[in-house]
């Protein structure tokens, strides 16, 4: 086995006491970032990079530099999941799915619980795509290439119909706050022609509505009106501050192997795609509220619910590395950095990197296995420390998430409009959530609506307007029926219960 | 205080890269130098072209320690780079803030209307100039520009570019109306996706950058036809098994009357005093000389023209001219269909 040899190679690469000594403190460092809402894993990375240049002129420097701004990523992966089940405050879009069962367990006083299923699900989503990096990365890696345009907006069309379809208001609702979204979506630059719309001449429109701002106003603040209205009390109060905490849920886990293997090829796909960890995550949540026994109680605070998009999003996450490294395209913001850090040291992704540097390749794959160890060791040990924040008085940490939050959204572009954006957006989410409407499917048309609209708008030209270009070959033709089928699921379930009731 | 504070943490995570980096500062006699950080605006996206330039020169200058003060890179790639230009503009007088261009600085205002234009800036220096190449698919029989251009006539081929009404297209409608074909342009978010549609056939032709391209140049999957320089690119160093940046022919040879540079330059705000310009002159000179900026220009094949003071205003000027009437014959100007 030829990958089993370079891979201990790349073992032997990755274990120095200098590259351990990286991965721990880009792990922290990471942590840190992806808590602080707004500074986000694709930040962190960028700020550092500069710092890694002369790292990699000295020999091997390459992969400690690469082990480092990786490891930053893992980390941001692992403390998106944090704020998302303490504060139901996404800290990036492919945690918005982790809140809808990780925040009601923080509430029921099982923080410590949700928190590890989330960890532990993240790494093994990370695992299994790193398994399927090491084996099988020259075969899927072509598999990117049969992406164009239609292919795309199967995949995004896909994941909005599995929303409406899989949605526990009514259909009605979830469509209206997804049609908001992509409203909202749509104001800045027209992806197609180029010019501006729907900006009324405002400077601060131009760039539209960032994700990171609606996000934390919608969740975040909302949330803090909302609890303020009933009665100023986090509920998660008497959360256990103990390290058994871990133990027992992780005797609770592997119940739900089908629900991890499921998101985890959930996961691979979207990852090698690359059609993002964002997507991801709502697949898998919602792929998991279909087969699972206790469906119908998803939302209400299962561990399965958690496990389903933190194994898919980090399967993503990870192998969205795969397309990055041997044709250059970057899956996600943070792999985008990367990317140019690559080719700053020296690097030039591509089908040629895995032949001419293969000892920076698997240095770089053994330090994923190794920097999510690193990373699950950090975050588990923390655990009882993150759980214990809601024991901290509501009149004390109110005021604190509102300075974060805050501060968050200023750093987003280092303007100060955001501040009053995210205040708007917070008045939005509360009164979404007194009117019941869901707040997901309007973050969800935010952060796709302008791709899917790029991507059916260059379809469009491509078939010079012939819609039949959704079904032109098999791979398109099946991710299109599928998404149609889930739309319609709701009238056709409606009808099989008619039927049986008869 | 909520400003302060992010601030503080931009300059705080800067001067930790700085002294983590382990560098002692010396001293330097200039009439003007920065008094806190520098802020180095990128009018584009992260990872990007633009974006990679500007933090090579950021690490350089930190690792050579070329300047006192930090510089940090900020991206305000909205409405097509509007956001970073305006943001400049508005900083009169303000010498702590330099911003890298791209061709936007032409193609943004008189695509969108946004008022800005290169007057309203303080030109300081040209780093280099973006070469394009016309790309095709490796697996297709064309080998020239003429057998691509006849099998393009009368067929509807693809066209796939970063962007809209910025570069990539103009060069598409420049190749268009200099060859009498037809292309359906189809703009996508960056150079690297574009590369790979090529690559799956998605399309049948791209115009990427060198850099963009390489890799799969290398992998033997896509195949160059010719560059939009006057002049061939100087570097000989082979880059494939049979060929080297200088083999490709420019497009002029091949019988196609078409040439587009892309500058990349630095600008500076408004009011700013002519010491405060030299000061950054004098940096990016030093830039110049080190290993580093050399091996990133020859790695991304760019044409190393870099002029200064009212040489480069002057091409800047001629360069805008160029664009005008480019933009307006291929009707691209906002507000005029």
């Amino acid at each position: 086995m030829e990958e089993i040899r370079s891979l201990i190679e790349g073992f032997g690469v990755a274990l120095s006491l200098k590259n351990v000594g990286l991965m721990f403190v880009g792990v922290i460092l990471g942590v840190v970032i992806g808590v602080l809402p707004g500074l986000g894993g694709a930040n962190g990375v960028a700020i550092l990079l500069p710092l890694t240049f002369s790292m990699a002129q000295s020999p091997g420097g390459t992969t400690s530099a690469i082990i480092l701004l990786s490891c930053i990523y893992w980390g941001a992966l692992f403390g998106g999941a944090i704020t998302s089940i303490l504060f139901n405050i996404p800290g990036e879009p492919w945690s918005v799915a982790t809140t809808f069962d990780g925040y009601p367990l923080a509430q029921q006083g099982r923080a410590g619980a949700a928190l590890t299923a989330a960890f532990t699900s993240s790494f093994v989503g990370a695992f299994i795509a790193t398994v399927v990096i090491t084996f099988l990365s020259p075969i899927v890696a072509g598999f990117a290439l049969q992406f164009g345009p239609p292919e795309f907006f199967s995949v995004y069309l896909l994941t909005f119909c599995a929303f409406v379809g899989m949605s526990k208001e009514p259909p009605a609702k979830t469509l209206t706050a997804m049609m908001t979204g992509f409203a909202l979506a749509a104001v800045g630059t027209d992806p197609v022609t180029g010019t501006l719309r729907l900006t009324f001449g405002s400077v601060e429109l131009l760039s539209g509505f960032d994700f990171l701002i609606a996000v934390i106003g919608l969740f975040g603040i909302g949330e803090i009106l909302l609890t303020m209205e009933e009665g100023l009390a986090f509920k998660g109060a008497d959360a256990k501050i103990n390290m058994k905490v871990v133990m027992q849920t992780w005797k609770e886990l592997p119940r739900y192997w089908a629900t991890s293997m499921r998101s985890s090829i959930v996961g691979c796909f979207m990852g090698i795609v690359p059609g993002g960890a964002t997507p991801a995550s709502f697949m898998a949540y919602g792929g998991a509220q279909r087969f699972s026994k206790d469906g119908a109680k998803f939302g209400t605070g299962k561990i399965e619910g958690v496990v389903a998009p933190e194994t898919a999003a980090h399967a993503a996450g990870t192998s969205a590395l795969l397309p990055m490294l041997t044709l250059g395209v970057p899956g996600s913001p943070t792999a985008a950095v990367l990317l140019g850090g690559l080719l700053i040291w020296g690097l030039q992704p591509g089908p040629m990197l895995f032949v001419e540097q293969k000892e920076f390749v698997w240095g770089l794959i053994a330090s994923i296995y190794l920097g999510n160890i690193a990373g699950l060791i950090v975050v588990l040990t923390c655990v009882p420390l993150f759980a214990a924040i809601l024991r901290i008085p509501f009149a004390v940490i109110a005021p604190v998430i509102m300075v974060v939050c805050a501060i968050g959204a200023y750093t987003v572009k280092t303007n100060m409009f955001d501040v009053w954006m995210m205040l708007m957006f917070g008045v939005l989410g509360y009164v979404f959530k007194k009117l019941n409407y869901p707040l997901a499917p309007l973050v969800l048309a935010i952060v796709l609506g302008d791709r899917a609209e790029a991507s059916f708008r260059q379809a469009m030209l491509v078939s010079e307007g012939q819609m039949s270009i959704f079904f032109s070959n098999g791979l398109v033709g099946s991710i299109t029926g599928l998404a149609l089928f889930l739309l319609a699921w709701p009238v056709i379930s409606m009808l099989i219960a008619k039927a049986k009731g008869k | 205080m909520k400003i302060k504070l992010s601030r503080k943490f931009g300059v705080t995570a800067a001067a930790l890269a700085t002294a983590l980096a382990g560098f002692a500062f010396q001293s330097s006699a200039h009439a003007w130098e920065p008094s806190k950080t520098v802020e180095f605006v990128v009018p584009a996206g992260t990872g990007g072209g633009a974006d990679q330039m500007a933090r090579v020169i950021q690490s350089i200058v930190a690792k050579h320690n070329l300047m006192k003060q930090s510089m940090v890179v900020v991206n305000k790639a909205g409405g097509a780079g509007a956001e970073g230009f305006l943001d400049v503009k508005g900083a009169s007088g303000d010498a702590h803030k330099i911003i890298i261009t791209l061709s936007n600085l032409f193609t943004t205002p008189l695509a969108t209307g946004v008022p800005f234009n290169w007057r309203d800036l303080t030109p300081v220096q040209m780093l280099a100039l973006d070469q394009f190449v016309l790309w095709v698919n490796a697996g297709k029989p064309y080998k020239n520009v003429k057998e691509f251009l006849a099998a393009a006539k009368g067929s509807k081929f693809k066209m796939a570019g970063t962007g809209s009404k910025q570069e990539d297209q103009i060069i598409t409608v420049g190749i268009e109306k200099s060859a009498g074909v037809k292309f359906i342009y189809i703009p996508f978010r960056g150079g690297g996706d574009v590369a790979v549609q090529l690559v799956g056939n998605h399309a049948d032709a791209t115009v990427n950058n060198p850099i963009e391209a390489v890799a799969h140049w290398r992998g033997g999957k896509l195949r160059p036809l010719c560059v939009f320089d006057p002049k061939r690119m100087p570097y000989k160093e082979k880059v494939t098994a049979t060929m080297s940046w200088s083999d490709i022919p420019t497009c002029k040879e091949q019988g196609l009357d078409f040439d587009y540079l892309m500058l990349r330059g630095i600008f500076m705000a408004p009011g700013v005093s002519p010491d405060q310009v030299k000061f950054y002159t004098d940096l990016i000179a030093k830039v110049r000389e080190t290993k580093e900026w050399k091996e990133f220009i020859e790695k991304g094949a760019f044409n190393t023209t870099a002029l200064a003071g009212k040489e480069y205003a002057d091409w800047v000027a001629k360069e805008e001219a160029r664009h005008v009437s480019l933009m307006k014959s291929a009707g691209f100007i906002a507000g005029a269909k």
